[in-house]
């Protein structure tokens, strides 16, 4: 159990997928004018990363990865066909994000129509595509390690684009030089958020 | 032209009907390769392709590689996705690209695999994230679905060169500062260490490539005062 709570605040904070490795910069910066979208879009982002993640991790140990495909027969034993992991991975997301919208669309109209656009988009987040390669690299033991990671990024991203946002929505009321107007300015406060989550590094758990 | 091969229906056949004389380097041309580098910046205007950007700008080393998998990359896939822009149907388009630009990438990653994997290594997952960085999408979506083959092919080395200068100066100033370095080379003489110079450590983590990229695009702006934002 402590375990599990240990990924969850190292995923959320520490190696925050924002901050520390810049996953999912694009839609960070280009939907991040207002908080209430960018509220629809991180939690977006939650659902499909703790869908994706699991599912990416099964995918990679029985099938993948080299000998995953033993379960099958022994003369499969030595085949590596980790060299399609990425065309996997990325199809997998893409229909899953199809699934998500239709089950979104049916099931819960009122949340479909608040994500709207940004649930087709989530399939090229790198954000989302990223997760599952970390997922890749970090060899968890088990579906349930790999769920908590996917939720605890997920997370993470949401608190990133929160606070961006609202910062943004305050920053129209202040004097910023032209030139760095918009674009410049949201990068220098990210970096200056982004040295300010460098402060969790120092937790030790 | 190659046009003429690739547009099998009247519609498209008359879109090109001018371009037949033209020049392989006409002035246009030379405009799809040169505005991405100033006016059309993929990171600093278009706000494409941030992703993968800043994560490999600590030295000059993988910055470079990572340049040129991506010219390789979105020049590949934009001549594939122009040569089939007539046969993909248009509600499943996003797949399509996204497995032609997927197989492209397994390419590039497997050849540094092979030839490269000291920097393969260090690149990580950032060769694999290519396939969802922006700037090759939206460069499919935005120019190869709707232009011949041999433009897009110039679009994807003109926004590939784009995005490469950007990486290569934040690269730059990141390892110069942050070790003293070029290439691995030290740049720095020892007689300045030695006088008390130390390299600024700060330089190598995640916050300083945005706040670079930051004063770079203020840079830009105040040169080329059309680009200003409203607020």
């Amino acid at each position: 159990m402590e375990a599990y709570l240990n990924l969850f605040v190292k995923s959320i904070f520490i190696e925050n997928m924002i901050f520390a490795y810049f996953l999912g910069m694009c839609s960070y910066l280009a939907v991040s004018k207002t908080v209430k979208t960018a509220v629809g879009l991180g939690l977006a982002v939650i659902f499909v990363l703790a869908i994706t993640v699991p599912i990416n991790f099964l995918l990679d140990t029985y099938l993948l990865r080299p000998g995953a495909l033993s379960w099958l027969s022994t003369e499969y034993a030595d085949l590596d066909l980790s060299f399609l992991s990425f065309i996997m991975f990325i199809a997998v997301i893409a229909s899953m994000v199809q699934l998500v919208e239709m089950i979104v669309e049916k099931f819960a109209p009122a949340l479909y129509g608040a994500l709207g656009i940004f649930l087709p988009l989530i399939a090229v987040n790198c954000a989302i595509l990223g997760g599952s390669l970390f997922m890749q690299q970090k060899d968890f033991s088990g579906v349930a390690e790999s769920a908590v990671y996917g939720l605890g990024s997920g997370i993470g991203w949401l608190l990133a684009i929160l606070a961006i946002a609202a910062i943004r929505e305050k920053i129209t009321y202040s004097n910023v030089p032209a030139p760095l107007r918009g674009l410049g300015i949201t990068f220098i406060i990210t970096g200056l958020m982004a040295l300010g989550f460098m402060s969790f590094m120092g937790i030790k758990l | 032209m190659e046009d003429k091969k690739t547009t099998p229906t009247e519609k498209t056949t008359l879109l090109f009907v001018n371009k037949e004389k033209e020049p392989l380097f006409s002035k246009k041309n030379r405009k799809l390769l040169s505005d991405p580098m100033d006016d059309n910046n993929p990171i600093t205007v278009q706000v494409l392709g941030i992703c993968s950007a800043l994560a490999i700008t600590v030295q000059l080393k993988p910055a470079v590689v990572m340049s040129i998998s991506v010219m390789a990359v979105m020049a590949a896939s934009n001549v594939i996705i122009s040569l089939l822009r007539n046969l993909i149907p248009n509600r499943i388009r996003i797949i399509v690209q996204l497995v032609v630009v997927a197989s492209m990438v397994i390419l590039v990653d497997q050849i540094l695999r092979a030839y490269a994997y000291d920097v393969s290594k260090e690149l990580s997952i950032f060769i694999g994230l290519i396939i969802t960085n922006c700037i090759v999408m939206g460069r499919l979506e935005a120019f190869a679905l709707g232009n011949g083959v041999w433009k897009s092919f110039l679009d994807g080395i003109g926004n590939a060169a784009g995005y490469g200068v950007i990486l290569i100066i934040v690269a730059f100033f990141r390892e110069l500062f942050g070790s003293g370095k070029l290439f691995g080379f030290q740049v720095i003489p020892d007689a300045v260490y030695e006088l008390g110079y130390v390299n600024n450590g700060l330089m190598l983590l995640s916050p300083m490539a945005l706040i670079t990229v930051g004063i770079l695009i203020w840079i830009q702006r105040s040169r080329n005062r059309t680009l200003i934002e409203k607020n």
